[in-house]
C-alpha cells in the first residue's frame, strides 16, 4: 500500500474514510480510473458553462460573409465542426448537447438506483413472500426490451426530456434489485446483523445502519452502469426521433442528420456528436471499471 | 428436467398475462386520448363514433381489458390502421429478419470476444491487455446508430461497396425460400448492420472472458497442466477457457434481451425490415395496433431466449441442477 494510514480516532468521520479510503487509493494507483474522472469532470465543465463556451447560439441560422445561408460549410476557424443544412452551428449544438446527457444520465441513474437498491435491501432483509413478489416483479420486467418502451411511451405522452427520464428509471431499476439483493442476502448472515437483531434494533435501523453501508460499494458500481444505459438510451430514442424537441441533445443532433440526407457529404455533422457520446461514456466505464475492482477484490492486479 | 420445464412454461404465460396487463394500461392509460390505440386520427365523426361502439371504447375500463385479454388469446392482436391488414400478419415476416440479424451479430461478437478474452488475460499486464481493455470499453461506449452511420459513409457513399439500406435489391425476386436468406445480395445487405451490432455486443464477452479467464489463473488444475508440460496455448484454450465460458454465457443469455431492445436502431439506421424498425414507424404513424404487437413479441422472445439459455447453462455445466 502506497498510503500511509494516520492515525485516526474512532469517530464518525473516521468510519467515513475508512469508506472513502479504498476509492481514493484506487483513484491515485489506477490510471484508467484518473482519466475516467478527468473526462466526466470535462464535460461537466463543459456543460455548466455552455452558453459562454458556444461560439454561436446553437440555434441561429448563421449566413457567410456574402450574405448566403452558411448551408453544410465544412469545418472551419469560424466554425469548427461546420455548420447544418439550415446553417447552425454544430461545434455550439454539441457544447449544449452535453447539458441533455449529462442530466438524464445522472438523475435517471440517481433514481434508478434508489429504487433498485432500496427493493434490493427490502427484499434481501425480509425474505419469503416479500422477496418473491418482488423478485417475480423484477423477472417480468427483464422481458421488457428498454428502448422500444421508452419510444412507445414518447408517442403516447407529451415527448419531454422529464419523460424520457421517468421511462429509463422506471424499467432499468430491475438490474440493480437484482444484484443488490443477492449482496444483502449474503450481509445479512453476517453475525453482527445477528447481534444487532438480539439487541433489539428495528428492522428498519438494521436494513439502513447496519446493511446499508455495506451494499454502498456496490451500489455505486451500478449506478455508474446506470449513468451509461440511460445516455444510451436516450441517444438512442432521440436519435429515432421522439426525443424533446425543445431540447438540442446529441441523439437529437444526429436525428437531424439522418433526417435530411446530409450523411451522404457532411461528415463533420455526424461525427463529432458521436464522438461526444462515446468519450462521455468511456470516462464512465472507465470510472466503473476501477469501482468494480474495489467491489470485486480477485479482479485486482495481483 | 420435464418438470423444471414445464413449469417454466407455465411461469412464462403467467409473465406474459402480466406483460400484457402491463401494455393495455400502458396504451390506455397514459395522458393522451385513451382511444387513441384504435383509431386512426384520419377517421371522420362518424366512422369514429361506430368504431368506438364496435370495439367497445365506451366501455368500463375492466370490461374493455376483458375484452383485449379474451382477443389475445383467440390470436386477434388488432388491425394495422396503415397497412389495412391484422397486425400479426404485417409483423410476421419481421419476426424472422430481427432474430436473423441478431443471432448472426451475437455469433460473430461472442466467438471473437471469447477468444480475444482468453489472450487478454494470458497477457496480464501488458500493452496488448490495457490496450485491449480500452477497447472493448470503446466499442461498448460508441452508440450503435452511430458506428452504423459511420460505416454507411465509409462503405455505402465513399467507396460504394455496400448499400447502405434495406434487405434485399428493390425488384429482385427470390427462386425459393432457401435463396431468399442465402443469396449474394441479402448477405450482402446483411453484412453492414451485422457489422455494425457485433461491434457493440463484442464488448461485453471479451472483458466478461478476461475476468473469468483471470480467476482460473491460480487454481491447482492450471498447475498441474503446466507441470505436465502442455504448451501455454493447450492450457490457455483447453483447460482454462472452458471453465471460464460458464459465466459469459449467463451474461450472453441476459444480454440477449438487452440486444434485441438496443437493435432498435441498427434496425432503424439500416432500414432492415424487423420488428425494431416496424416499433419506431408505427409509433410515429400512430398505428397502435402495430406498436402493441411489436412490443408484445419482443417481451415474448426476451422470456423465450431466457428459458433456451437456461437450458443450454444446464447442459454445459452437469453440476447446475435445475430443480
Amino acid at each position: 500500500m502506497a498510503v500511509t494510514t494516520m492515525p485516526q480516532t474512532k469517530s464518525k468521520s473516521g468510519f467515513r474514510r475508512s469508506l472513502l479510503e479504498p476509492f481514493l487509493d484506487f483513484v491515485r494507483r489506477d490510471r484508467l480510473a484518473l482519466i475516467g474522472i478527468l473526462i466526466i469532470v470535462s464535460f461537466i465543465l463543459i456543460a455548466v458553462f455552455a452558453p459562454f463556451l458556444a461560439p454561436h447560439d446553437p440555434r441561429d441560422m448563421l449566413r457567410r460573409e456574402d450574405g448566403t445561408l452558411a448551408r453544410l460549410d465544412p469545418p472551419s476557424l469560424r466554425h469548427p465542426f461546420g455548420t447544418t443544412n439550415l446553417g447552425r452551428d454544430v461545434f455550439s449544438q454539441v457544447l449544449i448537447g452535453t447539458r441533455a446527457a449529462l442530466l438524464v444520465g445522472f438523475l435517471a441513474a440517481f433514481f434508478v438506483t434508489l429504487i433498485g437498491t432500496n427493493i434490493g435491501i427490502i427484499a434481501g432483509y425480509y425474505g419469503g413472500w416479500v422477496d418473491s413478489l418482488l423478485m417475480r416483479l423484477v423477472d417480468i420486467l427483464y422481458a421488457i426490451p428498454l428502448i422500444p418502451f421508452v419510444i412507445i411511451m414518447m408517442a403516447l405522452v407529451e415527448p419531454s426530456i422529464w419523460n424520457v427520464i421517468w421511462g429509463i428509471s422506471l424499467l432499468t431499476w430491475r438490474t440493480v434489485a437484482r444484484i443488490i439483493r443477492s449482496q444483502v442476502l449474503s450481509v445479512s448472515q453476517r453475525p453482527y446483523v445477528k447481534a444487532a437483531r438480539m439487541a433489539g434494533c428495528s428492522n428498519f435501523r438494521i436494513m439502513y445502519y447496519h446493511i446499508a453501508p455495506n451494499i454502498l460499494p456496490l451500489a455505486l458500481l451500478e449506478m455508474a452502469f446506470a449513468v451509461g444505459w440511460a445516455i444510451t438510451a436516450e441517444a438512442s430514442v432521440s436519435f429515432v426521433g421522439f426525443g424533446d424537441p425543445t431540447v438540442i441533445s446529441w441523439g437529437q443532433i444526429l436525428h437531424m442528420v439522418f433526417l435530411t440526407g446530409a450523411i451522404r457529404t457532411a461528415w463533420w455533422w455526424v461525427v463529432p456528436p458521436g464522438l461526444a457520446i462515446a468519450l462521455l461514456l468511456i470516462g464512465v466505464f472507465f470510472t466503473a471499471r476501477s469501482l468494480e475492482e474495489v467491489v470485486n477484490p480477485r479482479l485486482r492486479r495481483r | 428436467m420435464r418438470k423444471y420445464i414445464v413449469r417454466r412454461l407455465v411461469q412464462m404465460i403467467i409473465g406474459l398475462f402480466l406483460v400484457a396487463s402491463v401494455t393495455f394500461l400502458m396504451f390506455r392509460l397514459l395522458p393522451g386520448d385513451p382511444t387513441a390505440s384504435l383509431l386512426d386520427p384520419a377517421f371522420t365523426v362518424e366512422i369514429r363514433e361506430t368504431i368506438i361502439e364496435r370495439f367497445g371504447l365506451n366501455e368500463p375500463l375492466h370490461i374493455q381489458y376483458i375484452n383485449y385479454l379474451q382477443n389475445l388469446v383467440q390470436g386477434d392482436f388488432g388491425r394495422s390502421f396503415y397497412y389495412r391488414r391484422p397486425s400479426v400478419e404485417v409483423l410476421g415476416d419481421k419476426i424472422w429478419n430481427t432474430l436473423i440479424l441478431m443471432l448472426s451479430s451475437m455469433i460473430i461478437a461472442y466467438s471473437i470476444g471469447v477468444i480475444g478474452g482468453m489472450i487478454l488475460s494470458w497477457k496480464r499486464g501488458s500493452k496488448i491487455e490495457w490496450g485491449g481493455i480500452t477497447l472493448g470499453l470503446f466499442l461498448r461506449s460508441a452508440p450503435m446508430f452511430w458506428t452504423g452511420m459511420l460505416l454507411i459513409m465509409l462503405f455505402a457513399f465513399n467507396l460504394g461497396w455496400l448499400p447502405h439500406s434495406g434487405m434485399r435489391t428493390p425488384g429482385y425476386e427470390a427462386a425459393t425460400t432457401f435463396a431468399k436468406f442465402f443469396s449474394v445480395d441479402f448477405l450482402r445487405h446483411l453484412l453492414l448492420p451485422m457489422i455494425t451490432a457485433s461491434l457493440y455486443f463484442l464488448g461485453t464477452p471479451l472483458l466478461i472472458m478476461r475476468n473469468t479467464m483471470l480467476e482460473t489463473h491460480g487454481e491447482d488444475y492450471i498447475e498441474l497442466s503446466r507441470a505436465k508440460g502442455l504448451s501455454e496455448w493447450r492450457i490457455m484454450i483447453l483447460h482454462a477457457g472452458r471453465n471460464a465460458l460458464l459465466p459469459v454465457i449467463t451474461a450472453g443469455a441476459l444480454f440477449l434481451g438487452q440486444a434485441l431492445g438496443g437493435q432498435v436502431v441498427v434496425e432503424y439506421v439500416f432500414g432492415w425490415p424487423g420488428l425494431g424498425r416496424e416499433i419506431v414507424l408505427s409509433a410515429q404513424r400512430h398505428d397502435y395496433p402495430v406498436a402493441q404487437t411489436a412490443f408484445l413479441f419482443l417481451a415474448f422472445m426476451v422470456m423465450l431466449m431466457n428459458l433456451v439459455a437456461d437450458l443450454f447453462y444446464s447442459y454445459l455445466d452437469p453440476r447446475v441442477k435445475l430443480k
